[in-house]
């Protein structure tokens, strides 16, 4: 697999600081997974927090904070390696979106929702704003156009599509600036499945709401 | 501007202490990971977390939450201790990914997505060997000039995104500046930094 578009340093900056939100680190932490280079990426972005963690000066802990007591008493952890990653060998979804999703792609209960098209939106905590969902595209159909209201990532998971910008393969991850506009059309032969975040929630409605009217391919 | 660090009514030996702190925490953590020992894992709750707490008080947690949290994230460290490996990461690194992990989960109660570095990512084959590699405590001293000598504007993002725990738009909105130009000053800050956190240098 040859990875030909990654986020934007700045993305993987914020992910790698813990302040992307949920929807977006979703998808982020899922392209790590793909990608090695970003990946190593990441590590070095840690390092930077790491630093500055280090000059933080310290705040006392109160005298009560000493923690030898509840030692005793906790089993270690042994540790978790690589090993049950790939027990699933049919699993082609993220191993991060396993949990809320399930291990296969095509096992995932699509809901139809336009020519062509369907989606499976995913679950996100209470409080997260924005929008996470698995989107599904027939071959040689046109994904609905939109702007970009705030960030807006979309990972290719399986598939391609093409629009103005260049052909998303699997792997790559479109971090598109709010103001482009786009038309992505799915492989003639193959179609593509992706997971798309967006930021905003509003924004999404309004991409679903258009899904419902009759889409036009090139 | 926002500051990093208030080193007021800090004790200059807590700073002198920060200076040689790395390598020995390495070897602290490696101890805690591979029999258990108390003494180690006393030292390094000592010196994390004071740390941790401050990084939870910059979050937005109150004093008492940032305790717990502090409590937390060391205990944390003692169970998967195991998943720790000392040959690639420092233990600071390692720490401050867990505390990372904790905020996201406690204070903003997101789900944070992203695993610990155990040390056997894709990286490592390409490492240097140990003994030409740069020690922990250079490689920090040699990230910390870096991003010291950052512009003002650069600098301030890195913070905000880092410490304060800002998403680019709550940066964007608290600066008054486009979202654009919050990305772009991110950007180039990570370009004047990154090559302070090459592995092979």
């Amino acid at each position: 697999m040859t990875i030909k578009f990654h986020p934007d340093s700045a993305t993987l900056m914020s992910f790698a600081s813990g302040s992307l939100g949920e929807a977006l680190s979703a998808v982020v932490a899922a392209h790590v997974e793909m990608c090695p280079r970003c990946a190593a990426e990441a590590r070095r972005m840690e390092r930077i927090g790491a630093a500055m963690f280090e000059q933080l000066a310290p705040t006392p802990m109160s005298s009560a904070a000493e923690p030898t007591a509840a030692l005793q008493t906790m089993t270690k952890e042994r540790p978790a390696r690589a090993a049950n990653r790939d027990e699933d060998t049919d699993a082609d979804m993220p191993r991060t979106l396993r949990k809320i999703a399930g291990p296969e792609l095509d096992r995932v209960p699509w809901r139809r929702i336009g020519i062509g098209v369907w989606h499976y939106p995913l679950p996100l905590s209470p409080g997260a704003k924005g929008d996470l969902r698995l989107l599904k595209v027939a071959p040689g159909q046109a994904m609905p156009e939109h702007g970009h209201g705030g960030a807006e990532l979309t990972l290719l998971l399986r598939g391609s599509y093409r629009d103005e910008i260049g052909t998303f393969q699997t792997g790559d991850l479109a971090d598109l600036d709010d103001d482009v506009e786009h038309r992505p059309v799915a492989d003639l032969q193959d179609g593509c499945i992706c997971l798309i975040a967006s930021e905003e929630k509003a924004k999404f409605r309004g991409l679903m709401a258009r899904l419902f009217q009759p889409l036009t391919g090139f | 501007m926002v500051q990093l660090a208030s080193y007021s009514g800090v004790p200059v030996s807590v700073c002198a202490h920060t200076m040689t702190r790395s390598a020995s925490m390495n070897e602290l953590l490696q101890r805690v990971a591979s029999g258990g020992d108390a003494e180690a894992y006393r030292k390094l709750f000592q010196s994390y977390a004071p740390r941790v707490k401050s990084y939870m008080i910059r979050q937005g947690a109150d004093a008492g939450t940032a305790e717990e949290l502090a409590q937390e994230t060391l205990l944390t460290v003692w169970r998967k201790a195991a998943l720790y490996s000392g040959e690639k990461g420092s233990a600071t690194t390692w720490i401050f990914t867990i505390a990372r992990n904790l905020r996201i989960d406690r204070l903003r109660r997101e789900v944070p997505w992203q695993e610990l570095p155990d040390g056997h990512d894709e990286e490592a084959s390409t490492d240097v060997p140990p003994d030409e590699q740069l020690s922990d405590k250079e490689r920090s001293a040699r990230v910390q000039a870096a991003l010291a000598e950052l512009p003002p504007d650069q600098h301030e993002v890195v913070v905000l995104s880092y410490i304060e725990g800002l998403s680019h738009s709550e940066i964007a909105e608290k600066l008054g500046v486009p979202l654009g130009t919050v990305k772009s000053r991110m950007r180039l800050a990570y370009q004047k930094v990154r090559e302070s956190v090459e592995d092979l240098a």
